[in-house]
Order: C-alpha cells, then sequence, then structure tokens
C-alpha cells in the first residue's frame, strides 16, 4: 500500500529543482526516498565507492570534497549532492562530510534519470553546462513575458475569514476592525467535496461563501433581522472565485461579467485574497512614468516633498510586477534625475540665471541608472573654464546648497562620504576636473582608486552637458591605454569578496568564520559593478550602466562570451536579491537597508545566492590575470 | 504512569523463548506465522537487524477505555529508513471517538466510519512485522493497546520484543549520574518526549501525531542515538525491551 509520508514530499517541494516538479512526479520522487542520519563528522559518501542514489539535505550541514581533500562547497538545507557521481559512473568523486548532525533523503537513480529525462526543468538544474543561477534568471524573464500581470501580484492582503457559525455581530466587528468591506466564510469540512483545504491549524476547511457591506444592508439590516441572527443565512452562498495565475484582466473580466464587488482569489483551493475593483484601479495608477510627470510639474519643494513616498510605490509596483533590475534601476534613477533637475529649475528661478555654464552631475548608480531604494546622494558639479570665484562663487555654492537640501528633503540622503557638489573640491571649472581624472589614471593611489569607483560612473543631470561629456571623453581615451591603473584598479577591487556559502542561520566566510548577516551590496552587487566597470574602462566603453558595459565587453576578447553570459545572469540574481529585500524591509514597514539575513532568504534564494557569489569569486581571480601589474 | 525504571525491567523472560511458546500454542493461524518468525539471535549486531518503526495513534491513554485509530509503519535498518515501503492504516475503533482526539489525529469521522475493524487488517499487520524488530517511542502504549485489542477479538495476546526510544533517552536524560546530579541540585528534568529528544540531535521539527509521521521520526531518532551513543555493532539485546 502507498502510504504517503506528508513531511519528505512538502519539504522537497519547497525547493529547486523540485518545486517546479509537477505533483505527479513529485508524488512518486516522495514516495520512493530512503532517510538517514549522520552524525556531524561522519562520512555520507566516500572517495571511490560506488553510489546510486542522489543525496538531499533535509537538516543540517555538508561539505563537499575534491579527491585531493580540498574543500570544495559546503551546502546546507535544501541542497543536493551527488549528481555529478551519478552521472559519471556511479563512483564517488566528491566525497561529502557532514559539519553538522544531517539527515539525508537519498532519491534512487533510477528516478534522477527518469526526472532528468522527462523534465526538461531539472535536467536543467543538474545540468553542468547550465548553471542553475541562468535557468532561474531566464525563468523570471519568461514569467514576465507571458501575458500582462498575475492577479496575485495585485493583492495586498490575505481574506478575511469568518467561520459560518458567528453572529452578524461579530463578523460586522471584524470587518470593522480590519477595515475591509468583504469578508469570506468558511466551515469545517466534513466530507471531501471539491472546496476543501487544509488551514494553517491543520484543519480542513470548506470556502462556503463571500459576506460583503451589501448583505449586511441588504440581507440584514433591510429585512429588519437581528445582529445575533447567524451569518449563514446572509452570505451569498454562490461564489465566483478565480485562480491566483489568472492575470489582472482575466480578474477584471470576471468582476464585470458577473456584475460582482468582490472576486475572492484561490491558490488551488486555499483562499489567498480578495480582490476589489478598486484595487485594480489603485494598481493602474502607481506607474513610474506617471510619477517623473507628476515631478517635473511641481511647482515648489513643498510639492516635490509630497511626492516622496510615491517613489516607495512606484518602487513597489515594480517589484510585484516582475520587473527585471535593469528596468527597475533605470526608473529609479529617472525618478531621481527628475527631482534633482526639478529642484535646480526652481532654485534658478529664484537666484536668477546662471552667471556662467556648468553642469550638474550625478555620479554612482544614479549615474549608471542601478539606483535602489536604498540611497544617497552622489553628485558634483562641473562648471565652465570661465568661472571666476571672486565673481561667480557665491552663486554656486548657493546653488549647489539649495540642490544638496533640496534632494536630502526629497529622501535622497546627504551622502557620507561628502561626494557632494557643496563640497568646494567637488565643484571645480572643467579644467580642474580634467587635472584631477588625469591625476588619478596618471599616479593611483589607495584614495584615488576608491574616488574612481565613485567619479567614472558620471553622467549630466542638467544644465550644459557638453562639459561632462568632455569628461568623459578623457576617461575613455585615457584609461584603456594606461595598464598600470588598469592593474591597480584590478587590485583595488579584491578588497570586496564573496562570502562562500549561505545557510539557514549563518553566512559561512571563506576564512570558516560564520556571520548573521551579509551586506549584499558590499559583498556582492558593489563588487560586481567594480569588476565590469575595469573591464568597460579597458576596452573604452562609453556606457555607464553594467548591463550595457557587459554588452561593450562581450565585443572584445577580453572575457569569453560565457564568462560575460555569467556574470550577467550573477549581477542580474544579486540586484534583485537586493530590491527583494528592500521590498521585504518596506512591507514590514522597516527602514530598508542592504543587510540580508540567511533566515529571510527563500530557499531557492539561497541556492542561487550561493552560485552568483562563486560567479563572483571567479571573475575577481580573472581580474588579476587579465590585468597583471606592468613589470618593473 | 509506571515509573520508567519498572519499565525498563518487565518483561525480560528471554524474547527468544517467549516467542518459540507462543508459536506452539497459538491458535490463530497469522498469530501462528508471526510468532514462528522468532526474532533475531539476542546477540545480533545492530548492523544486521531489520527494523520497523511503529506507532500508533489512539482515543486516549486508557486501555480499557480507549481504542486504536490509526497505525503506521516505515521499515528500517541503523542505515537507511525505506519509506517508500512504509504502511498506514486508519481503523475503526469500537469504541466512540471524543470529539477532541479527532481533532489531534487529523483524522475524520467519514474516513473512520468508512475504515476496516482491526481484526480485518490484522493479517497484513502482522506481516508488516513478521521477520522485523519493532521500534516505538514509549513502548506501553503499543504493547498494552495491541494486545488488548487482539484479545478482545482473538482471545490470545500479542506480545514481541521492542526498542523503545524513550527509554533509551531516559537512560542518558534520567538515570545517568550528571542527571541525577542535575536531580539533586533542583533542576529541571529534561523532557524525553519525541519532539524534544529529537531537537537534542538536531533532527528536523514534525508536525506529530500522525501515525505514519510519527514512526518516521522514530526510526530517524533510532538511527541518531545509534550514531551518537552506541555502535553498529553493539548487540541488539541491550536495546530491547
Amino acid at each position: 500500500m502507498n502510504a504517503e509520508l506528508l513531511e519528505i514530499r512538502d519539504h522537497m517541494a519547497r525547493f529547486p529543482p523540485f518545486d517546479e516538479l509537477d505533483d505527479a512526479l513529485l508524488d512518486k520522487l516522495a514516495s520512493e526516498v530512503d532517510v538517514a542520519y549522520f552524525k556531524a563528522g561522519s562520512m555520507i559518501l566516500e572517495a571511490d565507492r560506488e553510489i546510486h542514489d542522489l543525496c538531499y539535505i533535509r537538516s543540517g550541514a555538508v561539505e563537499i570534497y575534491r579527491r585531493n581533500d580540498e574543500l570544495y562547497n559546503r551546502l546546507g538545507e535544501g541542497d543536493i549532492f551527488g549528481h555529478f557521481n551519478l552521472l559519471r559512473n556511479n563512483r564517488v568523486r566528491f566525497p561529502a562530510r557532514a559539519m553538522e548532525d544531517t539527515l539525508i533523503y537519498y532519491i534512487p537513480d533510477s528516478i534522477f534519470y527518469r526526472l532528468c529525462e522527462q523534465d526538461d526543468n531539472f535536467a536543467e538544474f543538474v545540468e553542468v553546462e547550465k548553471p542553475r543561477l541562468q535557468a532561474t534568471v531566464e525563468a523570471q524573464h519568461k514569467r514576465n513575458d507571458l501575458m500582462s500581470t498575475r492577479v496575485r501580484k495585485v493583492i495586498s492582503r490575505l481574506p478575511l475569514l469568518i467561520e459560518s457559525d458567528a453572529t452578524a455581530r461579530d463578523a460586522a466587528t471584524r470587518m470593522t476592525r480590519e477595515n475591509v468591506s468583504a469578508a469570506l466564510i468558511v466551515e469545517p469540512a466534513e466530507d471531501a467535496s471539491m472546496a476543501i483545504y487544509t488551514g494553517a491549524d491543520g484543519r480542513q476547511w470548506a470556502l462556503c461563501g463571500i459576506l460583503t457591506d451589501a448583505d449586511l444592508r441588504q440581507r440584514l439590516v433591510a429585512e429588519g433581522l437581528s445582529p445575533d441572527e447567524s451569518i449563514a443565512t446572509l452570505h451569498s452562498g454562490e461564489l465566483i472565485t478565480i485562480q491566483s495565475d489568472e492575470t489582472v484582466q482575466e480578474a477584471m473580466l470576471s468582476i464585470l461579467r458577473n456584475n460582482v464587488q468582490h472576486l475572492p482569489i484561490l491558490h488551488r483551493r486555499r483562499p489567498v485574497g480578495l480582490l476589489h475593483l478598486s484595487d485594480i484601479i489603485r494598481y493602474e495608477t502607481q506607474s513610474s512614468l506617471y510619477l517623473v510627470g507628476s515631478i517635473l510639474n511641481q511647482s515648489s519643494l513643498r510639492g516635490l516633498v509630497s511626492l516622496k513616498h510615491e517613489v516607495q510605490t512606484a518602487f513597489e509596483r515594480m517589484v510585484r510586477d516582475g520587473s527585471d533590475s535593469k528596468v527597475i534601476g533605470t526608473a529609479l534613477s529617472a525618478i531621481g534625475r527628475s527631482f534633482a533637475r526639478r529642484i535646480l529649475e526652481l532654485a534658478e528661478e529664484e537666484l536668477g540665471p546662471p552667471p556662467v555654464p556648468y553642469a550638474f552631475m550625478v555620479l554612482g548608480s544614479m549615474a549608471r541608472d542601478e539606483q535602489t531604494l536604498v540611497t544617497d546622494q552622489d553628485n558634483a558639479m562641473v562648471l565652465s573654464n570661465d568661472y571666476d570665484p571672486e565673481q561667480h562663487g557665491e552663486y554656486f555654492k548657493t546653488l549647489a546648497k539649495r540642490a544638496s537640501d533640496g534632494l536630502a528633503a526629497c529622501g535622497y540622503a546627504y551622502c557620507s562620504g561628502n561626494i557632494m557638489a557643496t563640497n568646494d573640491q567637488w565643484r571645480q571649472p572643467q579644467k580642474i576636473w580634467r587635472r584631477y581624472f588625469t591625476e588619478w589614471i596618471d599616479n593611483p593611489t589607495s584614495e584615488s582608486l576608491l574616488h574612481c569607483n565613485i567619479f567614472f560612473d558620471l553622467d549630466a543631470v542638467y544644465g550644459d552637458e557638453r562639459l561632462v561629456e568632455e569628461l568623459e571623453d578623457l576617461i575613455v581615451n585615457k584609461a584603456p591605454l594606461s595598464e598600470r591603473f588598469l592593474a591597480a584598479m584590478a587590485r583595488n577591487a579584491l578588497n570586496r569578496t564573496p562570502p562562500l556559502g549561505f545557510f539557514r542561520t549563518f553566512v559561512m566566510e571563506k576564512s570558516g568564520k560564520e556571520n548573521r548577516s551579509i551586506n549584499i551590496k558590499r559583498r556582492g552587487t558593489a563588487p560586481m559593478v567594480d569588476l565590469i566597470r575595469i573591464h568597460a574602462l579597458a576596452c573604452g566603453s562609453r556606457a555607464q550602466n553594467s548591463f550595457d558595459r557587459l554588452d561593450d565587453i562581450a565585443q572584445t576578447q577580453l572575457l569569453t562570451p560565457n564568462a560575460v553570459e555569467k556574470i550577467r545572469y550573477a549581477l542580474e540574481f544579486m540586484s534583485m536579491a537586493r530590491i527583494w529585500h528592500h521590498l521585504y524591509d518596506v512591507e514590514a514597514g522597516r527602514n530598508p537597508d542592504n543587510n540580508i539575513e540567511p533566515a529571510d532568504v527563500s530557499n531557492s534564494e539561497r541556492h542561487n545566492l550561493k552560485d552568483a557569489f562563486q560567479v563572483l569569486s571567479n571573475a575577481q581571480s580573472f581580474l588579476q590575470f587579465r590585468y597583471p601589474s606592468p613589470r618593473g | 504512569m509506571l515509573s520508567l525504571r519498572n519499565i525498563a525491567n518487565i518483561e525480560q523472560p528471554g524474547w527468544p523463548e517467549y516467542m518459540a511458546g507462543r508459536a506452539r500454542e497459538a491458535r490463530d493461524e497469522r498469530l501462528k506465522r508471526f510468532f514462528e518468525a522468532g526474532v533475531p539471535d539476542p546477540e545480533t549486531p545492530l548492523k544486521n537487524v531489520r527494523l520497523v518503526a511503529l506507532d500508533l495513534e489512539t482515543t486516549g491513554m486508557d486501555v480499557n477505555r480507549h481504542a486504536i485509530v490509526s497505525i503506521g509503519m516505515v521499515p528500517f535498518t541503523i542505515s537507511r529508513i525505506q519509506s517508500g515501503r512504509s504502511y498506514y492504516r486508519v481503523v475503526r475503533p469500537r469504541r466512540l471517538l471524543r470529539e477532541e482526539s479527532v481533532l489531534i489525529h487529523h483524522i475524520t469521522h467519514s474516513e473512520i466510519a468508512s475504515a476496516p475493524d482491526l481484526n480485518n487488517v490484522l493479517g497484513e499487520l502482522l506481516e508488516h512485522l513478521t521477520g522485523f524488530l519493532p521500534v516505538v517511542h514509549y513502548h506501553p502504549i503499543e504493547r498494552r493497546f495491541l494486545n488488548e485489542s487482539v484479545k478482545v477479538r482473538l482471545g490470545e495476546s500479542l506480545m514481541f520484543p521492542m526498542i523503545d526510544t524513550m527509554v533509551l533517552e531516559a537512560r542518558w536524560q534520567r538515570q545517568s549520574f550528571r542527571a541525577r546530579l542535575n536531580k539533586w541540585f533542583g533542576g529541571q528534568p529534561q523532557s524525553i518526549r519525541l519532539h524534544e529528544s529529537r531537537e537534542r540531535y538536531n533532527l528536523p521539527f514534525y508536525r506529530g501525531h500522525h501515525a505514519l509521521t510519527d514512526a518516521l521520526a522514530t526510526a530517524e531518532l533510532l538511527q541518531a542515538q545509534v550514531a551518537h551513543r552506541f555502535s553498529p555493532d553493539t548487540p541488539v539485546k541491550k536495546l530491547w525491551v
């Protein structure tokens, strides 16, 4: 008899590649695993033994070694190992040892081979040629392209569920307290009818109707019934629902076609939301384009400040829509640039036109179009060479202060490193800037290298753009020829390395040390952006955006096409992980930061992050090889 | 409740002799076959013993008032648990089901109403036990309820040796020198319930009170206990009760 062990099935269903398996394959798989416990320190796979199972880590942690005893990888809950051995003569090439007390699920090789044959996603995951990171990023894009948005992305909260034996008064009280105009009515399920699902309490429930404000008005108040009446007689029993993976468009049509106000959203049989027509309207007006329009229309700083919260809303919307990191980064940068531009326009209206031409330039992430929610302002002013400090100094000093204070009021914090136009050093005529840049390239110092990482991502947002473009020319002409500069940049890029692995409750450093959390910007996206910048400088790319730079690098021989693609996927993945982390923070009412705690990372993310860190680490090692220090 | 030390000491007649005796006397064919298969030699090292984790869910703790509602079994050895060969049955108790116990076991009235009587599944149940040494957590439940249910139906008793992971845990957590020291100084004793015992070996949390899940949980616990406290060569007689 086939007895089902739900603990096994439900666990595997949460981890890639099993999370994408169809139910029948997953059931089959879960019903054939063997289980084994390994004490911390004991061997799970010994070198050269025969192996006939894929190993899945149910709990604990495992170290994988090369045959020369060198540590190859560290794995945690939900990770699989042994597949390389299965694909190569069923002999253990990579021995495995339990780091902690570990519970392993053995998946028989017969099932493993069958999964590889029958499920493309699974095959892709375990195949060596197609890293899972790439598979994930491609899948994200596929989902995005499929059709417009899924209805589950519009719902903002779980539906209010009320048991059918509650009184009308109870129901109305709870609806008022939760500030909703409708609730779903459920009853304990006795028989296996259609609409049964298992609640968080482990009990079986059946969805039996919906109760709305209108029901309370029409069927209770207007009929003169008592508030102590059970809602069983009040609610509308006939239920029109929609599955959570239908499109918003489909939901809208269903609301109109059936002439209802509320549409329960189900995931299979479980209610996950209650959609109201107003949700759709709200959704439609939160676009970032709309926001840029209203920024540029504001006639006062106060008006601009009032739009500050809309940035967050637009951000949330884009992330939930499944936009990729480039779309989100570009949109947030466009919003930031619009704020800067409008603030300067308003300041000029008040201070009068500038006495000599100038350009206000942004640096770093905004220049690269890679802005996120967590950001401070990095900016500077390039003044015309006709600038005379005696005559014009006060004007530009005031203008810079207006810009910086205005941006701070709109949510762009002052730069802690004082990289702002208010700093006299960074408010200079173009000839001084040329001198700075030339000096930095010709005589790199540890301080100037840090400056290059900020100032060599630059873009004009307001004023005479040619002033900035000419500086870009200088960099593009000079940097590719300076071996010494590139080598210094390459060495400097190694100061920030990724961690080795990501676990349930800690991050494993290369040194073997454990950390509570990881700064995904400092240890992930920023070092990746740094190394892309070096290749871009080497090939004379004019692009500022890291993905655009990768396109330029791909045209050269600096990196193999394969390496470029890997870097692209890894950057995209780390950027999205950071963006989602910001979103979760915002939704939880916290100030978004870059510190990712392993416990908050979903399982599939954990696997992919590890892969992305590996790509970064390999790409960093390659830098030293590509840009060696010149002899002598 | 019996004190744990007493539990560990009852029924130690020499299981092979007991089984052989019952094989001669048993009237029911199914019981006869089961007893004839016997038990492993007491000196057999653990690594060579075929085990089966067994868990019963009952409507309560009192064998005179309550009854079995479900049975879960998972065969295993100390190196592998064969979850794919597990066995699970809901049976209809002859006594009424109290409301609250239904909640605990996640079994609905309709499931029980359509379930067979224990007597109808006794054959397959014994087949799954034959040749295996059962492993349970807190054996008085399994021992008394199986014995009582079979006695009521066939007029014969059903007893066999078992490994009790709770008794093993009690040896270390309650009766060790350190545990007694802890007690003298007024410390709280360590819990030896299934979930808490598993935690000590870093085994994952499972939702309890499903006969099959609890059987799996027990099998994993024994593997962990053997890995930490015994060796694969420990003779089986050191563990069974």
